[in-house]
């Protein structure tokens, strides 16, 4: 009898809830049974509510069973060790569930599917495919990324192909890849996602990056706070290194490219472009003021491609399909698909990639179910800490970096944050400018001084001081803030404040106000 | 949690030369130091302006920029709890007041018996699963009241 073939996502949201335990449980189960197995720690599918979310493959494709705790686990074996039976936890073919079975996955094509440590995997899964395209004609590469349309999944949504035509025209004699794994705002985790799930992926699309523009050396970026994203990339880079696709002869080729992952240190600022490369270089985290470009003069002071972990990943398969495959999804100028992922208080948490032009509410009551709570959505905040808190009136607002710019929000990196009717929205922007106050680098004055004013602006709001003329000073303050700042924290923080403040107007009228007018 | 050992000049310096030569190499460096000792001692920065050729306010500089590079020893547990939005909309205020109230310590404070730093984080990215804590390196979602009672126990062990 060969080994029965069980998947524990190793992913760090199912890990959070006892994926260890559970996979302990497993191995300690089938010991007692005599039965082989074994065991692989995927990533994690996306369905986070069903974590963790264990497999069994069976000759009929795969079977999974969630969320499965400690005391599920004799009767979940006993239901796989049966062939995938029937359990009151059983979900069936995964990508038969209707989340996994509406989305569009193209940048986690293999996220939850393969074992992320393994090369072959990967390659069974048309990995490597893009690289081979790229490696049969580089000249092309640059092109097929700006007829893609893809653009930077980071949040600023800078054409990519641009970005990398830049770099690839700048005359140096050493040029680097910088991928962006900072991901900080509240409400996302696709990056993480991919670092853990598919990191060869990522390994692909930098070294692509690397052929394109004509860069051999390329550092990740992670932020501290992902250990489990750290590991995994650390072993993903020696295993490729070991099989030839990194190091001096990419994949037999007379390219070279090398990767080395650098940690952050809990600065939030550090997702930004240029006080990343500023930390990189061993710095404070202080943004630079633009020009010059990173295209041009970018870490260590040279042409430097610095994309996000979503941008870079998602390459691979541009260039394995093709541009045009590739801008077939979307909508107006949003081409491709976007990781969208589900947090707060909602009913399906968890990430769902989809071709740009899903409404707010399709994805907030449609496929996140609502809250889990069960009480009314009344906020959604979409795109971070910088990002806009929507009402149920803007509901209809397709996801397009245009529309939602236009809808005095932004997509960011897609998160989305869910607030139930309990929510204090004069709270919500007091924290807003709190969190620009601790994170704000110190290098521009709206940020630096205004974040701090900002809070204590919305502390006499909120105990009904002058609250007219407060309102209108938080107003200018974001208005300066906005326009004043050297970079998007401060730049952004607005966004969550103004928004509150026009959308939620009855949460700024103080106890006693509200008192007064009764 | 590993036990630190304490503060000693000779380990900082070979840990320094250990990694001088990288690019960029101060982040690495503090990072290791960190590991080490589980602070970044004052002596530190003198020594590490002096190998990597930097001033020593360059240095002080990089280190109080950034959250991780705690300057005094933290206690024998660090419990992390995650205050931004997503838990907040799972209602992490209401757990970040509980941890408080049991440890008798405000936030970045550790108590004084010295078990346990009380930490907050603004995101571990497991947003999926809110509201989240991280004990010693070891990450919890779904936390609920008794959940986060449970890790607070943990640490007087």
């Amino acid at each position: 009898m060969s080994a029965l073939l069980i998947y524990i996502p190793g992913d760090a949201a199912a890990v959070a809830v006892g994926a260890d335990e559970v996979a302990a449980a497993i191995k300690a189960a089938a010991a007692r049974s005599r039965t082989p197995v074994t065991i692989v720690r995927n990533g994690s599918r996306g369905m986070h509510w069903l974590e963790p979310m264990l497999e069994i493959a069976t000759d009929k494709g795969r079977t999974a069973y969630g969320p499965v705790e400690l005391a599920d686990v004799e009767s979940v074996f006993a239901a796989m060790l049966a062939g995938g039976a029937e359990h009151k936890l059983r979900i069936g073919v995964p990508e038969q569930h209707p989340f996994l079975k509406t989305q569009t996955r193209l940048t986690f094509a293999r996220c939850g599917i393969v074992d992320p440590r393994s090369l072959e995997d990967y390659r069974a899964r048309d990995g490597y495919k893009g690289l081979a395209e790229a490696l049969g004609n580089p000249a092309a590469i640059v092109e097929a990324i700006t007829q893609s349309g893809l653009r930077g999944r980071g949040g600023a949504g800078f054409p990519t192909g641009i970005k990398w035509k830049t770099v690839a025209d700048a005359k140096a004699d050493r040029k680097y890849i910088v991928c962006n794994a900072d991901e900080g705002d509240s409400g996302t985790f696709a990056d993480r996602m991919i670092m853990e799930g598919d990191p060869f992926v990522l390994i692909e699309g930098m070294t692509i990056a690397g052929i394109a523009v004509a860069a051999t050396k390329g550092f990740i970026y992670i932020r501290s706070e992902y250990p489990h994203a750290i590991a995994t990339m650390n072993d993903a880079i020696r295993i490729a290194r070991r099989a030839g696709m990194l190091g001096s002869r990419v994949a037999g080729s007379d390219f070279a490219f090398e990767l080395e992952v650098r940690a952050g240190a809990g600065a939030y600022v550090c997702g930004e472009e240029t006080a990343l490369l500023e930390s990189l270089e061993g710095k404070r985290g202080l943004v630079r003021a633009k020009p010059p470009l990173p295209a041009h003069k970018g870490l260590f002071g040279k042409p430097t491609v610095i994309n996000n972990v979503l941008s870079l990943a998602t390459v691979p398969i541009v260039l394995e399909k093709g541009a045009a495959f590739y801008k077939d999804f979307g909508m107006g100028r949003s081409r491709g698909t976007m990781p969208i992922q589900l947090a707060g208080n909602i009913k399906y948490p968890g990430l769902y990639e989809t071709a740009f032009g899903v409404t707010l509410g399709e994805l907030v009551d449609g496929v996140g179910g609502g809250t889990a709570t069960g009480r009314p959505v009344r906020a959604v905040q979409v795109g971070g800490p910088l990002g806009a808190y929507f009402p149920r009136s803007l509901f209809n607002v397709p996801f397009d970096y245009e529309a939602f710019a236009k809808a005095d929000g932004l997509i960011g990196h897609g998160g989305i944050v869910v607030f139930d009717d309990t929510v204090d929205m004069a709270k919500q922007a007091r924290f807003a400018m709190e969190f620009c106050a601790v994170e704000s680098c110190g290098k521009c004055t709206p940020c630096r001084i205004g974040s701090t004013r900002g809070v204590e602006t919305v502390d006499k709001i909120i105990n009904g001081e002058e609250p007219e003329k407060n309102l209108a000073t938080l107003a200018d303050l974001c208005n300066t803030m906005k326009f004043g700042s050297l970079c998007a924290l401060g730049g952004f923080t607005p966004y969550p404040v103004v928004s509150a403040m026009t959308h939620f107007p009855e949460d700024f009228k103080s106890a006693r106000q509200l008192q007064a007018a009764e | 949690m590993p036990l630190h050992p304490p503060w000693d000049a000779e380990t900082a310096r070979a840990i320094i030369a250990d990694k001088q030569s990288m690019p960029g190499a101060l982040l690495p460096i503090l990072h290791a130091l960190l590991e080490e000792f589980g602070y970044i001692d004052r002596e530190a920065e003198p020594l590490i302006a002096d190998i990597l050729n930097l001033s020593r306010a360059e240095v002080h500089g990089v280190v109080t920029f950034y959250h991780d590079f705690r300057q005094k020893p933290a206690g024998r547990h660090v419990l992390k709890l995650c205050r931004a939005e997503s838990c907040q909309a799972r209602g992490s205020d209401a757990l970040a007041a509980q941890a408080e109230s049991r440890l008798g310590v405000t936030f970045g404070d550790t108590t004084a018996d010295g078990r346990v730093t009380l930490e907050p984080v603004y995101c571990l990215g497991l947003c999926s699963v809110s509201p989240s804590a991280m004990l010693d390196g070891r990450i919890v979602g779904r936390l609920d009241a008794e959940k986060l009672d449970a890790l607070v126990a943990e640490t007087d062990r």
